[in-house]
């Protein structure tokens, strides 16, 4: 059939299988919106902001799996969508962004609304492309698609010309897809993973580390599988929780620089190290030359170039992580069979003496709402089933403490990038998918406003997120810097002149609740939730003195960390090591 | 340490500005990048030299192996190679000067391409470091402008970087 390049924009999603668009019309995209008009079976949804219309897909895609799909137009459209775009690249998360173009003829005269796009996107993109002929559009669709899709997922970028979308031509949707330079790996090596069954049966003090590689190769169950075969101790990296139970006892919470100390310390004293879907970054690793220093590194990873960039690895293994942990189980289950048990012991024995510190312990006497709490209690409130979202700062290291997730994709977060404002648009996204399922949104009063129109777009598609906002008046992270590393100089970190959240959010058409004792805080949570059709936005007076525990410094070793104030904030807890 | 790596890239507006991104958004060093079309116009061939670490280097080659416009990857340098690099040189050659510096063009195998009542052209090729003794050799001779391609480079025997 014949079609414009505008309606095959549109087919080409629909034949993609795309639910939702997010997205905001403009001048360059004009011929595209008029083609959605004109059809029902994808789904627009008008956002407020280009930014909330990137986060929204990406946290569309961290829920399902499936990728996010955005559609802006030329210019400002572009560039308010490269904060978004750039926090998927980083999480590694699949999304295609379509963006409207000024046209071809018009493309270098510094016409209205005209930014270089391909150029603006391309260190924040898996790929891009700019579609100059309607003949091509289809193809480099399903183009951006599959690579958004397959080895490591990632955005993609389509720049289309107004004309493009104009001009008429043959329309087919190609059934498959070859590219000559790009052919992911998707099994690991069988030599290779024999000898990581090797090394792990070898180990005295084993320990495995799993990251979002866990959750975006969609391997949690294979990863607990092979662990409670191996009954060994497992962390989960900030965006790798949910990839294993956090309350299997085999499961060491968090690591890195707000993880638990057993978990810190077990990685710093491990003698074998299974990494899965994690790349070792700063905020995992701390000092790199104090990292680990006795162990031996097995690294599984879909993207080679994550291995070997930071620390140096024993077994590297490229492959996704489902089948190269499933022929590791296969491997391990006959070792096990001919004999060869582990007996570690005397490390879960240590371990456990690590565990007793209980490094997440709050003031549960407080007269103040502690922000741990709240958390601790929309765990209970939601049956630890909730889908949350987060901002950045402190209370997205308090939610990452103390949620507790038991499944994967639940806990939705810009781990990477650290993007604030990501977190309200990305639970529109979650809730879009999961129409009746529980979203919870925690942020924090200085994150939230970096995207609060979107509270609009909720509005509109009747969205009940349940917004958790730990207000201490303070970025709080900022704050727990400076008063750590900058002797107690709060620089422009106190949000004066906050507004009254509960009226702004009434004034949106939502429910607002202020709550402002500790005594408060499970009615209201309870009360909230019972209102399953309706927005409400909680916004808690929290304690503004209290910080994220523990805390290893940048440039520490794992085995020097700040525990809580009560351990005497200012002594760097060093044990004595085996 | 010194490296050259050569690249099959699809010929594509947009490649080299990716891989030159890359370099730059990486801090990885650019010693010279030469690039051209090959006799399949849908790839270009592009020689890059630079130096690192062997680690360093290691990423360099997986992170190009990375982007989806790079069809082809090999370090020259892993094994028997050659590499070549032509140099136009414009110099002062005037009264006596012009036979000593004909002479040297000889010597170092090159040609004069232009000639002016004041001034030579030469043309060289060969590895960077005979156009650097060239440069050297010419002391006491005014030149005028130089401009150097940049390092070209081809495996020996048998082995060949094609798709």
């Amino acid at each position: 059939m014949i079609l414009s390049g505008a309606e095959i924009v549109v087919q080409s999603l629909k034949d993609e299988g795309v639910e939702f668009v997010f997205g905001y019309p403009g001048g360059a995209a004009l011929h595209i919106y008029d083609a959605f008009y004109k059809q029902q079976d994808v789904q627009h949804i008008l956002v407020r902001h280009e930014q909330g219309a990137t986060h929204a897909a990406d946290g569309y895609a961290r829920a399902t799996g499936k990728p996010g799909v955005v559609l802006v137009t030329s210019g400002p459209g572009v560039t308010n969508a490269v904060t978004g775009i750039a926090t998927a690249h980083m999480d590694s998360i699949p999304m295609v962004v379509l963006t409207g173009q000024v046209p071809t003829a018009l493309i270098g005269d510094d016409a209205f609304q005209e930014v270089d796009t391909v150029g603006i996107t391309r260190p924040c993109v898996k790929h891009n492309f700019l579609v100059s002929r309607v003949e091509d559009l289809a193809g480099v669709i399903k183009k951006a698609f599959f690579i958004a899709c397959t080895g490591r997922p990632g955005p993609v970028v389509v720049d289309i010309p107004k004309d493009v979308t104009a001009h008429r031509t043959e329309y087919e949707y190609p059934t498959s897809v070859e590219i000559r330079s790009y052919a992911p790996v998707s099994k690991g090596h069988p030599k290779q993973i024999s000898r990581a069954a090797d090394l792990l049966l070898e180990a005295e003090k084993p320990i495995i580390y799993s990251g979002g590689g866990i959750i975006q190769g969609n391997a949690a169950d294979e990863l607990t599988q092979l662990v409670r075969e191996l009954a060994f101790p497992c962390t989960n990296t900030l965006m790798g929780l949910g990839g294993f139970p956090y309350n299997d006892p085999l499961f060491l919470g968090m690591l890195g620089m707000h993880g638990t100390y057993e978990a810190n310390m077990a990685m710093y004293d491990c003698d074998v190290m299974l990494a899965v879907g994690a790349r070792f970054d700063d905020r995992v690793t701390g000092d790199l030359a104090k990292f680990s220093p006795n162990s031996r590194i097995i690294h599984v990873d879909v993207d080679p170039s994550s291995i070997g960039k930071n620390v140096s690895v024993e077994v590297p293994i490229v492959g996704e992580a489902a089948p190269v942990l499933r022929e590791m189980l296969t491997v391990v289950k006959a070792r096990k069979a001919d004999g060869i048990l582990p007996d570690i012991g005397q490390w879960w024995d240590r371990i456990e003496d690590w565990r007793a510190f209980k490094s997440f312990e709050y003031d549960r006497e407080s007269a103040k709402i502690k922000p741990q709490y709240v958390i601790e209690t929309l765990h209970k409130i939601t049956n630890g089933n909730a889908f949350v979202t987060s901002d950045v700062g402190q209370h997205q290291m308090w939610a990452a403490q103390h949620y507790g997730f038991s499944a994967s994709r639940r806990w939705i977060n810009s781990g990477g990038l650290g993007t604030m404002g990501f977190g309200l648009p990305a639970a529109m996204g979650v809730q879009l998918a999961n129409p009746n399922e529980q979203v919870a949104c925690i942020t924090g009063e200085a994150s939230i406003m970096m995207c609060i129109q979107e509270l609009s777009t909720c509005k509109q598609y009747e969205l009940p997120v349940k917004v958790i906002n730990l207000n201490n008046r303070y970025m709080g992270m900022v704050r727990q810097w400076q008063e750590f590393f900058y002797d107690g100089r709060y620089s422009h970190s106190y949000m004066d002149a906050l507004p009254d959240f509960v009226a702004l959010a009434e004034s949106f058409g939502h429910v607002g609740m202020r709550i402002e004792s500790p005594a408060d805080v499970k009615g209201a949570l309870e009360e909230a939730f019972a209102q399953k059709n309706r927005l409400v936005f909680m916004d808690f007076i929290t304690d503004q003195s209290e910080n994220v525990y523990p805390m290893i410094a940048a440039g520490g070793g794992h085995n020097e960390m700040h525990l809580k104030p009560s351990e005497a904030d200012d002594v760097l807890l060093e044990r004595e090591l085996a | 340490m010194r490296r050259i790596i050569s690249l099959l890239v699809e010929n594509e507006a947009g490649a080299l500005s990716r891989i030159a991104g890359l370099f730059s958004a990486r801090g990885y060093n650019i010693e010279s990048l030469t690039v051209a079309p090959t006799e399949d116009e849908s790839l270009s061939r592009m020689t890059i030299v630079t130096q690192g670490s062997d680690a360093i280097i290691e990423q360099i080659t997986k992170q190009l192996n990375k982007l989806i416009d790079v069809v082809r990857l090999v370090d020259l340098t892993e094994g028997r190679h050659i590499e070549r690099e032509l140099m136009l040189i414009k110099v002062i050659a005037e009264r006596d000067e012009r036979e000593e510096v004909k002479r040297l063009a000889d010597i170092f195998r090159g040609r004069i391409i232009d000639v002016t009542n004041s001034t030579y052209t030469i043309e060289l090729t060969g590895p960077g470091g005979k156009l650097d003794a060239f440069i050297e050799a010419l002391q006491g001779v005014e030149v005028v402008e130089a401009v150097r391609s940049g390092v070209s480079g081809i495996s020996r025997g048998d082995r060949a970087l094609r798709y």
